[in-house]
């Protein structure tokens, strides 16, 4: 599963990263490791970006980079 | 590149800003320097570096040096690589800062302090400022500064809220102490590296303690960072170029024991590309855990903007009300300036009759009425309209709400070739294209900022403005359109309009023929909604009505009284009763020549001369037309530029010379002809290239006289005008 498989209020952890894409390193910069706790936000139609809060604030993010993250519920 | 070349002329005692973005850093800034540097709730307002001076206390001042926000020293955009270039030049160069002082948003402590966490390594004393306490108060989870900063290895640790403007005192006495008694971070990294780490990264710390006389912990940080990305060494070839260390031998070892590093690493089953966030993460925790911070989850809260974000970023409602909040601006433009217009216009009036009385005849009355109160006032009308449009912009960024229309639209903007973090700087072209140009920085691929640049100048600034406002008064009815709109504000929402859309489909073309370097991507935190503050919404009005002010009294007047003499002179020996002699001087004549080639879009000689002097600026356009009536009608009285229009008819048909289809073709013309000579000057400077500004001036140019040509002749043969 990745963050953009989770509906709107949907909470999970993150588990890692699908491949090496050049996005990764500045989500983890802003914290997003393995472990931390995602809650879904929002999600733009049409395979718009999505909105996650993350470490008490609220992130946006392509709906291609939210495929690459893996989370467990 | 701007970035590193002023390090040399810094004298004396310095120190810097740097944060994380919409951290506060500018907010900080401006308390420090008693400065005025723009400040608004958008990731991303400042992208270039400022200097400024701060009194610490009787003893002590310093220079303050404010930064583009950035998360990490390795830097994803090209305002970031202002950033860590910065950096580089003063690990390499011979003045570094007595203090950073690094802003923290304390209400999101972890994703902040990473970035301390870096500038930790550098070996220059770190003074931590917890910003936003406002924030942090509200949801009360504090944490005792002297503890963090026990933990982390920081010179001090202290609480402040710009906003609420507490704390800057402390801030001052703190970094004043700490550049007479320098406090040193620890000589080593505050976390430990497992055996194969280390010994996949020694011979990079190796290289770069000895070719850059780096510390220890410094070595291993920038071995840390260099595998993360190609930006990273990137910023090691930048510094090169700018003349400082290190040379074309030192780069290719580099590159060399990077890549042997980063393939060790791989073999092990490490990830280089986040090495370094997993280790700083982990620290982070441990140093918040031991400060005493509440191990709760936060992600299930939610907050305020949240709430507020499930009507205004709606998938429906939210597009919706963003176009509504448009047409309401756009509206406003026209409905609120009305009264004001017309006291600065019966001002002028007054001014003019004054003169005329108490002047005696003669080329000096002649030149201050015609020229100087009859060119400068045309514009001056319309300072209120441009306040009303910088008001409400305002509003927009400081609130909070521009990130979400970014957030919103990136969708779309990527289909046309665009990037949500377009969408600040293209509003931002509706005040002027040069800064945004510049705010087209935060733009993470080069590509999608090139397209944002090129098609940017589309957008209506506040200097056209003054055109539609004088076309639409003049030849638009006042009335209700569908019972609702007022036709005036619904045609100048069209041709801002026309502008948006076109720059849209252009980019969506442009981006077909410009090939992508490198990545791109959305990520962009969201501000939380903020009640924007009354000083700083009027801070900007006020700046940007003296630029508009200070405009008309420069170029403004210097053109009208250039065009005075032109339009004046030679006089006439003999005057022919049927032909005005200004047909006869000079401005008369360039007018006349160039008439054949703009009769065809339905304009006449008159214009013609404006479009020529509106390439100083495009508002110039009003004063010529203003100064050219003044001047034909003989400085008997200040001529009323709307009624000159309209009465205004052809010498030998007798016909009206103007039409509502001729005010329509010349907006048109105005949406987008390249005539702002400023902008492009900044589009060389921003892509390092003359090609760009070249190309837009030619796609603009064609652009404009194709669609004005097609709006006047298809309008005629519909039967207008």
């Amino acid at each position: 599963m990745t963050i953009a498989s989770l509906e709107a209020g949907e909470i999970a952890t993150v588990e890692g990263y699908l491949n090496e894409q050049a996005s990764q390193s500045r989500l983890v910069e802003m914290g997003l490791l393995p472990g931390t706790p995602v809650r879904m936000i929002k999600k733009i139609p049409l395979n718009g970006p999505v909105e996650i809060k993350v470490r008490n604030f609220y992130l946006s993010l392509r709906r291609k980079d939210a495929r690459n993250i893996l989370i467990k519920k | 590149m701007t970035s590193a070349s002023s390090i040399k002329d810094r004298t004396g005692d310095w120190i810097a800003l740097l944060g994380n973005p919409n951290s506060g850093k500018t907010a900080l800034f401006n308390l420090l320097t008693g400065l005025n540097q723009k400040v608004s709730n958008y990731p991303g307002i400042t992208v270039e570096r400022k200097m400024g001076r701060a009194v610490l206390s009787d003893q002590c001042q310093v220079e303050v040096l404010d930064l583009p926000g950035t998360y990490s020293l390795a830097p994803e955009s090209f305002d970031e690589r202002i950033v860590s270039e910065e950096i580089l030049s003063w690990l390499h160069g011979p003045s570094p800062p007595r203090v950073i002082v690094s802003v923290v948003d304390a209400s999101n402590l972890e994703r902040n302090l990473y970035l301390t966490s870096q500038l930790l390594d550098l070996n220059i004393p770190v003074v931590v400022a917890l910003t936003m306490m406002d924030l942090v108060k509200q949801n009360d989870h504090t944490i005792p500064p002297e503890k963090l900063c026990e933990e982390l290895g920081a010179a001090e640790v202290l609480h402040m809220s710009a906003r609420e403007n507490w704390g800057v005192k402390e801030l001052k006495e703190a970094i004043a102490r700490v550049i007479n008694e320098p406090v040193n971070g620890k000589p080593d990294l505050p976390f430990a590296l497992s055996g194969p780490v280390r010994s996949s990264l020694v011979h990079l710390m190796e290289f770069f303690k000895k070719e850059f006389g780096y510390g220890s912990r410094l070595s291993w940080a920038q071995a840390l960072r260099i595998i993360t990305r190609d930006s990273v060494l990137d910023g090691f070839l930048q510094a090169q170029l700018d003349g400082q260390k290190p040379g074309d031998e030192q780069i290719r070892d580099l590159q060399k024991l990077r890549d042997a590093s980063i393939s060790e690493l791989k073999s092990q089953g490490h990830n280089p590309k986040t090495l370094e966030a997993h280790l700083r993460y982990r620290w982070l925790d441990g140093v918040l855990n031991r400060s005493g911070k509440p191990k709760k989850q936060t992600v299930d809260r939610s907050t305020t903007s949240e709430k507020a974000d499930q009507i205004l970023t709606h998938p429906f409602l939210g597009p919706v009300i963003f176009i509504g909040l448009l047409t309401l601006m756009f509206q406003s433009i026209f409905t609120w300036a009305t009264a004001p217009m017309d006291w600065i216009t019966q001002g002028f009036a007054i001014l003019g009759e004054w003169v005329l009385v108490s002047l005696p005849a003669g080329m000096l009355r002649d030149l201050t009425v015609e020229g100087i109160i009859g060119g400068v006032g045309a514009i001056l009308i319309f300072l209120p309209q441009i306040m009303i449009l910088v008001f409400f912009m305002t509003l927009l960024e400081d609130s909070g709400y521009m990130a979400r229309v970014a957030f919103m639209l990136d969708r779309l903007m990527t289909k046309m070739g665009l990037h949500g973090r377009s969408v600040l700087p293209m509003m931002t072209g509706y005040a002027c294209a040069i800064p945004g140009v510049m705010a087209a920085r935060t733009i993470d691929s080069w590509k999608e900022r090139l397209v944002t640049i090129l098609v940017l100048p589309l957008m209506s600034c506040s200097a056209r403005l003054p055109v539609y406002a004088l076309m639409i008064g003049t030849f638009i009815p006042r009335k209700k359109v569908l019972g609702l709109f007022d036709a005036q504000g619904l045609t100048l929402v069209m041709m801002y309009l026309l502008g948006t859309v076109t720059a849209l489909v252009l980019s969506k073309v442009f981006s077909h023929f410009i090939h992508q370097k490198g990545q791109s991507s959305f990520i962009m935190e969201m501000p939380p909604y903020r009640l924007p503050l009354a000083r700083s919404v009027l801070r900007q009005v006020s700046l940007r009505s003296k630029l508009f002010v200070i405009n008309a009294g420069k170029i403004i007047m210097a053109i009208s009284i250039v065009l005075w003499f032109l339009a004046s002179y030679p006089k006439l020996e003999k005057t022919n009763e049927d032909i005005n002699p200004i047909h006869h001087s000079y401005a008369g004549k360039i007018g006349h020549a160039i008439e054949p080639f703009i009769k065809p879009l339905g304009f006449d000689w008159k214009m013609g001369i404006g479009l020529i002097t509106s390439f100083a600026a495009r508002e110039v356009m009003v004063s010529t037309l203003a100064t050219i009536y003044n001047v034909e009608a003989g400085g008997k009285d200040i001529v009323h530029l709307k009624e000159a229009l309209l009465k205004d008819k052809n010498p030998q048909t007798g016909m009206l010379l103007y039409s509502p289809l001729v005010a329509l073709s010349l907006m048109v013309f105005f949406v987008y002809a390249a005539q702002c000579m400023a902008t492009f000057a900044i589009v060389r400077n921003e892509t390092n290239s003359w090609k760009w500004p070249f190309v837009m001036i030619v796609y603009m140019t064609a652009l404009a006289y194709i669609s004005s040509l097609c709006v006047y002749q298809g309008g005629r043969l519909l039967g207008f005008g």
